[in-house]
């Protein structure tokens, strides 16, 4: 079944449909969500209610708001951030790090937090710094163009082109 | 459009991560659909987010149960609401609205036309009155004239009588010597009969001779029955009378259908 289909279906409430996203793209929906919140439990709390978030506004879902991915990437991003936001959060975790979503690769120290770092390492090998920041910023973190050219310093037409060329390489890095 | 140009702008990569208006989405999901090259451009820039996203994954099985039970859950919760009537009655309220706003119009769309054609009704009155008083104006003008030929200082009248054949009949002439014009009041005389005509005449009693001076037509139309006609005779008039003939009238007079008669008094 096409793409399309399946999303037609999850709108008119095919809980069948609905497992189908589920199983295609929970992964990569809490993957975001860990990026941002640091925590495996949090982020598999958080994705659970980001799928009901999704079910229940299926029919908020058009072609207008891009692709389905895209769309329960937005609703992600805003729930983790959120959780950030919240005090609980905030008592549990004082200081929050603003660091990219990569040096979780490097990272050591965090125990909560469990990633590939090998596959991590693969993708973003040969990647420049300037490449990760701005994937880091623009789906990650959910920057507009305006607010990562301001964060990089560099003009919004660069964001566009540069984001480009950094996402060519990444896709070159997964064929390799 | 130039597709290859179009892909390495990187707006698709910006499309896949949510950073475009909805009307540059839906313009790229518009050529997505017409060219298979930019869809399947997007579909790898997407895989490479899916790609990378993963490996920041929780790692654990992603089962679908707890999500099920909270959405059947939810789902439960909504059959209640539908079961609930109170809740729905803004639904119905709604519903009524519309009807009655639906019959409304309509009434007032009929109300409308009813209008409208009460006032053609009234303007075709309003027309009507007004030919009716122009043709009143009309007709006092004529009486007005008619009274001012009569009371003219040159008239003299002359009394028609009855004669055999109709004893009741009279005829009033009004002999305008001046202008040589006779106007005969015939009011007192019945209609004639279809295909016959009154005709006028005026005599000279000594030998007997009548002159032809006109016919009272459209005797039934008229309606003040009053007949302008020139009398040429100047003086020689010695008497008039007043005889049915048939259309068109006659050389001589029928005296045998001599309705009214007067004489001249010598003034």
């Amino acid at each position: 079944m096409q793409l399309e289909q399946i999303v037609e279906r999850f709108q008119s409430k095919d809980p069948r449909a609905f497992e189908k996203l589920h199983s295609m793209y929970a992964e990569n929906i809490c993957g975001v969500i860990n990026t941002i919140v640091r925590n495996d439990l949090i982020a598999e709390e958080i994705c659970q209610d980001v799928f009901v978030k999704a079910w229940n506004n299926a029919d908020k879902y058009n072609t207008s708001k891009g692709r389905f991915f895209t769309w329960m990437l937005n609703i992600a991003r805003n729930a983790a951030i959120d959780e950030l936001r919240s005090k609980s959060h905030k008592q549990q975790k004082k200081n929050l790090s603003v660091e990219y979503f990569v040096d979780i690769a490097e990272d050591t120290k965090t125990t909560e937090f469990t990633v590939d770092k090998k596959r991590l390492k693969s993708l973003i090998i040969n990647l420049k710094e300037k490449c990760i920041k701005i994937i880091d910023l623009l789906y990650f973190k959910g920057y507009t163009q305006k607010e990562a050219s301001e964060e990089l310093n560099i003009p919004v037409g660069t964001v566009k082109t540069r984001n480009r060329s950094c996402i060519s390489q990444l896709r070159e890095n997964m064929s390799n | 459009m130039d597709i290859k140009q179009y892909i390495d702008s990187g707006i698709l990569e910006l499309y896949v991560a949510g950073k475009l208006s909805d009307a540059e989405n839906l313009e790229v999901y518009k050529l997505s659909v017409e060219n298979p090259e930019i869809l399947s451009e997007i579909i790898s820039i997407e895989n490479a987010i899916l790609e990378l996203t993963k490996t920041a994954s929780p790692k654990t099985t992603y089962n679908f149960s707890p999500i099920k039970a909270k959405i059947s859950i939810s789902e439960d919760k909504k059959v209640i609401d539908i079961n609930n009537k109170g809740s729905n009655w803004s639904q119905y309220l709604g519903w009524a609205a519309t009807v009655l706003f639906a019959i409304g119009l309509f009434w007032m769309y009929n109300q409308n036309e009813s209008l409208k054609s009460e006032l053609e009704v009234v303007i075709q009155e309003n027309e009507k009155l007004e030919q009716q008083i122009s043709e009143s104006n009309t007709s006092l003008e004529k009486s007005k004239e008619l009274l001012a030929t009569l009371r003219d200082k040159n008239i003299s009248v002359i009394p028609l009588g009855g004669q055999a054949v109709s004893p009741t009949s009279f005829a009033k002439a009004y002999w305008n010597t001046e202008q040589q014009k006779l106007y005969i009041d015939a009011q007192g005389l019945p209609e004639p009969p279809n295909g016959f005509v009154y005709q006028v005449w005026s005599l000279k009693l000594d030998p007997l001779t009548p002159t032809s001076i006109g016919l009272l037509n459209d005797f039934n139309g008229d309606e003040n029955k009053v007949f302008t006609l020139n009398n040429p005779n100047a003086n020689g008039s010695e008497a008039f009378g007043i005889t049915l003939e048939p259309d068109g009238g006659s050389k001589a007079p029928n005296l045998e259908q001599l309705y009214t008669l007067g004489v001249v008094s010598p003034s």
